[in-house]
């Protein structure tokens, strides 16, 4: 067991007679012993780039990564003391699915009673008990996933690095799986990075989450942070479903004056002490926006019951927004209601940068 | 196959037997051949009844050529030993040096690897003569002509860019994954060379193998030009039946048989693998 540590990794992939790829980006992050980091980001904002970094499949273009006390750059990966999960399974097909699993335990020298013990115990754990004696290329694809999956953690390595483990499973059985890896991952104390491109994955099975986009890192904080102090309007709009409401404006005076898409002025919020004048981006969440009370006019242009909260695309004052209420609403489309955006509610984003400027009456900096 | 009715099946049975008959009836009439002596065989017409004789084999083995005009000294079985020697070692030779470097052509885009990997290539449709000539001139000058080691070196131009070249495709449909995830259990590059990579292409080597185990088999120019009487295989050997007093066709025929037997159980042998590397696809990560 050991913390991580990036620091200023970059990964810069060159290929002869093709542009280099700048696929991480001085990425830093200080992971400590026994947390469960998710590396949450859209397809290609290198993950995966990342993650084989850390396993030494990649050279590090760039930077540091330490895990524990030693310097992992220069190590050969059978040195690292790492143990991955692979996006695209990678099992052995010659050899069973007991055999993929155990074969791990077999180079530690485990005892082979211990080694049946551990296999069964996360056989039972990932439901892949009754496939124990089929190979790779009999079984589907999610009950691959699970076997690599189960390659990785019978291991309880320093480190583990689950790429997209759950990627290919049924909602159902990613919902129950996921409670039961996070209890075996603290059980065990295991450090562990994984990869997702599902939020909710993220915010069910991690401490903390690093958010990247482009191969940079957008933010490493608490699910809960993403969602309350976003760092940047990339991290607002992304966490979230549905996703934030964004309207352009700007700080004039006393003032926020919201404008429509057409650049005209639509409605203005009150500004705070601290805010200074120029050119930002206003954020709410759609739980945030309360609809049948308040000093704006708005006009319902869709409703959808969800069956259990219902959506509402309203045009206030000429700005879109998506409003989320609990239990139905009994509003035609077409239909005039009052609307509010409490000021507690708001995330102010600097135009130009995206950088955060106030979460509520709080301010980021 | 099984939704094919009745008609189809017969019609799919006359084309497997028709094309079975075209292709192995010479084989079956020069097997009949090697059992007859050269009369019974020129007779006219000719005849499948006839008295089967081992002589044409006794002669070839014996080393002695019983004919019309007397008797002529053959090293049929010096020759057959010649071909199986030469044919091994040179496999062997290129398996060693072709396989971890078809890896490496499949794993690593090194400076030039292309270009080296087409050169190999090359090799193969160059006609032999082109590199016959100046190679004479250099073994001689080296001592290496009439030599084993210099037909074995010779032979590398057929086997190796035919082992590099099919086993590195076989190499290629390998997930890097899997060797990774080897690694990352703890062991070394060479071990997982040996233990994931080379057992997961061995379909590949092993129909790499045969395949230029056959070509260097069936090799006649270089060993015509660069060996003399006592290192020649069985290709070139075969000229000695064409005599003064006329062509032995009976031990033609039984030489043929002979020649033809070891790559024949080679292939037999060998069938359960190529089998195996046809069904690959379970092999892709
Ligand atoms: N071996 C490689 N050579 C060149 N570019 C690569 C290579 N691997 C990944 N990339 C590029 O790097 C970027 C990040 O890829 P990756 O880390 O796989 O993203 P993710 O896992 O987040 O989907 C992508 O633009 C991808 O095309
Ligand atoms: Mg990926």
């Amino acid at each position: 067991m050991a913390e991580l540590n990036l620091t200023a990794v970059d990964k810069i992939y060159q290929s002869r007679g093709k542009p280099p790829v700048h696929a991480v980006r001085s990425v830093d992050m200080a992971i400590g012993d026994g947390e469960i980091v998710g590396l949450l980001g859209s397809s290609g904002c290198g993950k995966t780039s990342t993650l084989r970094m850390i396993a030494g499949f990649e050279d590090v273009s760039r930077g540091e990564i330490r895990l524990g006390s030693r310097v992992l750059n220069e190590l050969a990966p059978a040195e690292r003391g790492v143990a991955m999960a692979f996006e695209g399974y990678a099992l052995y097909p010659p050899l069973t699915v007991r055999d993929n699993v155990g074969f791990a335990l077999l180079r530690a020298r485990t005892p082979k009673a211990e080694i049946e013990r551990r296999v069964a115990e996360i056989a039972s754990l990932l439901e892949i008990g009754d496939i124990l004696d089929r190979y790779p290329p009999t079984i589907s694809a999610g009950q691959q996933q699970r076997t690599s999956l189960a390659r990785a953690l019978i291991r309880r390595a320093d480190l583990s690095l689950l790429d997209e483990p759950m990627s290919q499973l049924e909602p159902q059985l990613r919902a129950i799986l996921r409670a039961r890896i996070k209890d075996f991952l603290i059980e065990h104390k295991m450090t562990t990075v994984f990869v997702t491109h599902d939020q909710t994955e993220a915010l069910a099975l991690a401490d903390r989450i690093a958010v990247m986009e482009g191969g940079v890192l957008q933010q490493f904080a608490a699910p809960a942070d993403l969602k309350e102090r976003p760092a940047n309007l990339f991290v607002a709009s992304f966490i979230g479903e549905p996703p934030m409401n964004i309207m352009a404006g700007e700080i004039a005076g006393q003032e926020i004056v919201i404008r429509t898409v057409q650049g005209e002025k639509a409605f203005t919020l009150p500004a705070q002490a601290g805010d200074r004048p120029g050119e930002i981006r206003v954020g709410i969440r759609p739980h945030r926006v309360r609809v049948g009370e308040g000093p704006l006019k708005g006009q319902v242009v869709s409703n959808q019951w969800l069956g259990d909260q219902t959506h509402l695309g309203i045009e206030v004052e000429g700005v879109l927004l998506v409003a989320v209420t609990d239990g139905t609403l009994n509003i035609g489309i077409g239909e005039a209601v009052p609307v509010a955006l409490p000021g507690d509610a708001l995330h102010l984003f600097d135009a130009a940068s995206g950088a955060a400027l106030r979460h509520g009456e709080v301010s980021a900096a | 196959m099984d939704r094919s009715n009745p008609v189809t099946k017969i019609l799919r049975g006359l084309a497997l037997l028709a094309i079975g008959l075209f292709f192995l009836f010479p084989l079956f009439w020069v097997a009949l051949m090697s059992f007859q002596t050269n009369e019974q065989i020129l007779r006219i017409p000719p005849s499948i009844v006839f008295e089967p004789t081992l002589s044409n084999y006794w002669a070839l083995i014996s080393g002695r050529l019983v004919s019309t005009a007397g008797v002529l000294e053959i090293k049929f079985m010096g020759n057959l030993w010649n071909s199986v020697f030469l044919s091994t070692t040179s496999v062997a030779l290129a398996l060693i040096l072709g396989v971890p470097a078809a890896y490496a052509f499949a794993r690593f885009r090194f400076r030039l690897s292309e270009d080296i990997a087409f050169t190999l290539l090359s090799f193969r449709f160059a006609p032999p003569l082109l590199v016959l000539l100046p190679l004479s001139l250099y073994f001689q000058d080296i001592g290496l002509t009439d030599t084993y080691v210099g037909l074995i070196w010779v032979y590398q131009l057929i086997a190796l860019p035919l082992i590099l070249w099919i086993v590195r495709g076989y190499f290629e449909d390998i997930s890097p994954d899997i060797e990774h995830a080897y690694r990352i259990d703890g062991h070394s590059w060479w071990k997982t060379f040996t233990k994931i990579a080379l057992p997961l292409a061995r379909p590949g080597i092993a129909a790499a193998a045969l395949l230029s185990f056959i070509f260097c088999w069936n090799n006649f120019i270089f060993a015509l030009i660069l060996a003399s009487a006592g290192k020649q295989p069985v290709t070139v050997g075969a000229l000695a039946f064409v005599t003064a007093s006329g062509i032995q066709y009976g031990q033609i025929a039984a030489a043929v048989i002979l020649s033809i037997l070891p790559t024949l159980l080679l292939a037999l042998y060998a069938q359960r693998y190529l089998v195996e590397g046809l069904s690959l696809g379970a092999v892709k990560g």
